[in-house]
């Protein structure tokens, strides 16, 4: 069972009270319950169940300008006495920082809005198993597949995120996911692809059936891969891919990167920096997203943002630190974005598909070859070769390569976007990136 | 005697009654206590933005039965939250019986000492010295933009409660320092990281003014790529430089050489066992007995003492690495590989410091060997798709080879390649087979552990480039 509100309460209240005492000036202060079960399944035997069950207190103290951290998972409150005595000794000998502050105090959120994140139903292990049968029986029907793994997981959280100016506030969420691996063989080669579903709610979950069939559809498709010759081609990222734009551009606007002079966008604001047809927002607000939250990580006020309107950057994610060093107000986004994502484009996927005779579709990229302060960018991937608006054979071993200044201005978006994650983009072709091949 | 149960509302003898009642129809299992403590200060921008302390402990309960894996995790070591994982347990593997193997070697080894790095070296002088970095990196002049230094210690102590009252402990040290350095020169930027650590107190590594080869050492990487050139795109020879290039054999051939990915035929290697799958002169081993290294374990995270395995002996597949579980289901004994992040993750095979070992040739017979090529000296960090075999690993410092002589550094690029037929792609093994500074960490399933990886200079006749230069 997920403790309450009061019990994390009580501990929040302690913890400030105590440092207080002891002569922190400023307190902030997370006190968090989890509870996650799991269940995974291989080869349509049961293969794991884990439970896990979680406490932790992340406290700040601040005195004058100072600033110390303790973590701990030991709640009990001889242990927090001793471990808040270390934060303030810390404290006390840490160099001060003229921006170190708790956020100001009317910028902080006032109300909680319920946003539908919390599901109370519980799903047995019992039905976890059957459901995972049922993913699993679906992955395996076609026998070039060798291998499944499924898994479904229950989250259940309650934090009280709380300072000494008075802010106290918290609320309970929950996440339910599903996944489904599936390895597919032909002449010994093998291929691995799968499908993930999360949501907020049991009732939104992906059906079963759905989930091992896109799986095992993926993996097979996958088979027998060429690597083609290194040239120059548009590049069109899948949906599952094409939100990385997204998390490397939030990586890029973070008020840390633009102060500390680390990014290729630094001195951009106001510039354009996608095609001016392209809008990118971000919505803490949205009723049952996986993104959604009242407030940030500080307790300020969250809003949504149009992040870059008509191509133009408008706005950069800003904290409360950060935001001192820029002369810029916390706009809630300590601890970064929320449901990020961008506007549809025009294009059908289809259009998109046949807006020139070939093109290279990527499913997959792996490395982390995305460098934020130059821009650059180069990774492994695998996918297919459209030719003609369709896919005509899987690729491999292969890698693209471009700078993300260029690679913004070349971006042309599809229609089909879906609220799948907490950021999400619809496919989307760059033009001109280099592939290197044979 | 467990220190893990003053002040709580249970004893050693109950806990370990709790454990043998919960195992006794289960092939293996055990009850994991941890207790960790970690510091991290970070100097970044001209101040200190952050010193953290860390306090966590808690117990992983774990119950397996065939291949089947129940596991029950908590920070709350009390009567009824343990009987409660017990309960869970015994719920999941009920339609299954087992038999309790007890067979667990005995070490009297040890390859780190039992300090605490965190009290070993005082608050104070991390500050002064993580400001003595900043001074000395900005006073090398004005192209100096950035610069984020780091102390990372920690302290973790675990005890190995089995079925039979058998418990096993260890202690271990683990520290980290980390220098980042951002150049700024007509309107290019770029970054050099360069790091050092291991099982040993902090002044181990930075003592007599060493911290400033570390600083040095950033400052170097960073003006080397300030002069970099766009970087070729296609397939090419590559000759990696010694020690942290290894990551490459990691990646590569490392996680598909993994106990459980074998056992699932989910790895490309599962079927090449005995057979050739490099070119002869390659040797490879997984090796957790090195004193102080970072991937080192007197025991690991089951209680198996920790050896060195051999996976490849002159190009021939001898060995995967093996936790108990994997080892049991396989036929064979546990290679002192089962390793967790925390208490709250269940055991997987891993590595510990991966090393390819010397073979005769000089760096320079390699690099004058090549027509067109590249020489690639340090790497950010890599992944590996184990089912397909296709793996990347990043540059951070690399150079065009021409006719035979090393040109203009180049940018970052991701190099791409196929586990299972790159080592036949070795055509040159070098005599300077060297350990990496000290400063990897492994991620698989979403749980990181420490590593080491070490290797000679290697020369590969083909692997595909992913610059943008065609």
């Amino acid at each position: 069972m997920i403790k309450d509100q009061e019990f994390l309460k009580d501990i929040a209240s302690f913890c400030i009270e105590n440092s207080k005492k002891l002569g922190a000036k400023d307190v902030g202060v997370k006190v968090i319950h989890s509870v996650s079960e799991n269940v995974s399944f291989r080869n349509k035997k049961l293969d794991e169940s884990n439970r896990a069950d979680s406490f932790a207190v992340n406290l700040t103290t601040y005195i004058e300008k100072k600033k110390s951290s303790i973590n701990s998972s030991d709640l009990s409150k001889p242990n927090l006495e001793k471990l808040i005595e270390r934060c303030i000794d810390a404290t006390k000998i840490t160099p001060s920082d003229e921006n170190n502050s708790l956020p100001d105090k009317d910028l902080m959120s006032k109300e909680i809005r319920d946003l539908n994140l919390y599901d109370e139903t519980h799903y047995p292990n019992d039905k976890k198993i059957d459901f995972l049968k049922k993913v699993e029986e679906t992955a395996s029907t076609d026998e070039k597949i060798v291998n499944t793994e499924a898994g479904f997981t229950e989250n259940k959280n309650n934090f009280i995120l709380a300072n000494s100016n008075g802010f106290l506030g918290g609320y309970k969420t929950s996440n339910f996911s599903s996944s489904c691996v599936a390895v597919s063989r032909i002449n010994g080669a093998m291929e691995r692809d799968y499908e993930f579903g999360s949501t907020r709610f049991l009732q939104d979950m992906m059906k079963p059936d759905e989930i091992g069939k896109i799986a095992a559809d993926k993996a097979i498709k996958k088979l027998g891969p060429k690597k083609i010759k290194s040239e120059k081609i548009g590049v069109i990222f899948d949906k599952r891919i094409s939100k990385g734009i997204l998390s490397t551009l939030a990586s890029a606007i973070s008020a840390s990167a633009i102060a500390r002079g680390t990014s290729f966008l630094k001195d951009q604001i106001n510039s354009e920096v996608f095609p001016n047809s392209i809008n990118i927002i971000d919505d803490p607000k949205i009723e049952k997203g996986l993104g959604s939250q009242n407030f940030d990580s500080e307790g300020v006020e969250t809003n949504s943002l149009k992040l870059v309107e008509n191509g133009i950057l408008k706005n950069y994610l800003i904290d409360t630190y950060y935001g001192k060093k820029l002369n810029l107000k916390s706009n809630g986004r300590s601890g970064g974005t929320t449901n990020l994502y961008f506007e549809n484009g025009s294009l059908s996927f289809k259009n998109l598909l046949n807006s020139e005779k070939k093109f290279l579709y990527i499913t997959e990229t792996i490395g982390h070859g995305g460098n934020i302060i130059t821009g650059d960018y180069s990774v492994g991937a695998s996918g297919f070769m459209v030719e003609d608006g369709e896919l005509t054979y899987p690729v491999s071993e292969i890698t693209i390569a471009g700078n993300f200044k260029e690679m913004f201005k070349n971006i042309t978006l599809a229609n089909d976007l879906q609220m799948k994650y907490s950021t999400n983009a619809p496919t989307l072709l760059i033009n001109q990136m280099t592939v290197a091949g044979k | 005697m467990s220190n893990f149960f003053k002040k709580t509302d249970i004893d050693t003898s109950q806990a370990e009654a709790i454990v043998t009642e919960t195992l006794k129809n289960c092939d293996d299992g055990e009850l994991y206590l941890e207790n960790h403590k970690s510091e991290s200060i970070v100097l970044d921008d001209n101040k200190i933005k952050s010193s953290t302390y860390n306090s966590d402990q808690g117990y992983g309960f774990r119950a397996v039965t065939g291949e089947v894996v129940a596991y029950s995790h908590s920070n709350d070591i009390s009567k009824e939250s343990l009987r409660k994982s017990s309960d869970n347990l015994k719920d999941t593997l009920k339609s299954k019986k087992g038999t309790y193997n007890h067979e667990i070697p005995k070490t009297n080894n040890k390859y780190y000492e039992n300090i605490n790095p965190i009290e070993s070296k005082t608050f104070d002088s991390k500050i002064d010295l993580l400001n003595s970095v900043n001074n000395y990196l900005r006073s090398k002049g004005s192209i100096v933009n950035q610069v984020t230094a780091n102390f990372l210690g920690e302290h973790k102590s675990i005890e190995i409660i089995r079925s039979d009252n058998q418990v096993l402990k260890d202690d271990r040290p683990l520290v980290r320092f980390n220098v980042s350095v951002v150049l700024e020169k007509d309107g290019k930027k770029e970054t050099g990281v360069y790091g050092v650590g291991g099982r040993q107190s902090y002044d181990d590594y930075l003592k007599d003014g060493s911290w400033k080869d570390v600083c040095d050492e950033a400052f170097r990487i960073a003006n080397v790529n300030l002069e970099s050139k766009p970087a070729p795109a296609g397939e090419m020879k590559v000759v990696l430089g010694p020690g942290w290039p290894a990551i490459l054999i990691h990646e590569a051939i490392g996680h598909g050489l993994e106990g459980d990915f074998n056992r699932k035929k989910t790895s490309a290697f599962h079927n090449l066992m005995g057979q050739q799958v490099a070119s002869e002169g390659v040797t490879i081993v997984d090796d957790g007995t090195l004193n102080q290294r970072r991937g080192s374990l007197t025991i690991d995270d089951e209680g198996t003492p920790t050896e060195n395995t051999v996976l490849i002996e002159n190009g021939i597949l001898k060995n995967y690495m093996q936790d108990r579980l994997n080892a049991r289901l396989m036929g064979t004994k546990s290679t002192g590989s089962g390793r967790r992040e925390s208490y709250k993750h269940v055991v997987l095979p891993r590595m510990r410091n991966t090393m390819m070992l010397s073979g005769k040739y000089s760096q320079d017979e390699m690099i004058s060997s090549v027509d067109k090529g590249i020489f690639a000296v340090s790497f950010g960090g890599g992944q590996v798709d184990i089912t397909s075999g296709k793996f990347v690993f990043n540059c951070t410092e690399a150079y065009e080879i021409n006719n035979g002589k090393i040109g203009s550094p180049i940018k970052g690029a991701t190099l791409i390649g196929d586990g299972p037929s790159i080592l036949k792609e070795v055509s040159l093994v070098g005599n300077d087979m060297k350990l990496d500074p000290g400063i990897g960490t492994c991620g698989k399933a979403g749980q990181g552990v420490p590593v080491g990886v070490a290797q000679p200079s290697i020369l590969i006749n083909k692997m595909t480039v992913g610059g943008t230069k065609l």
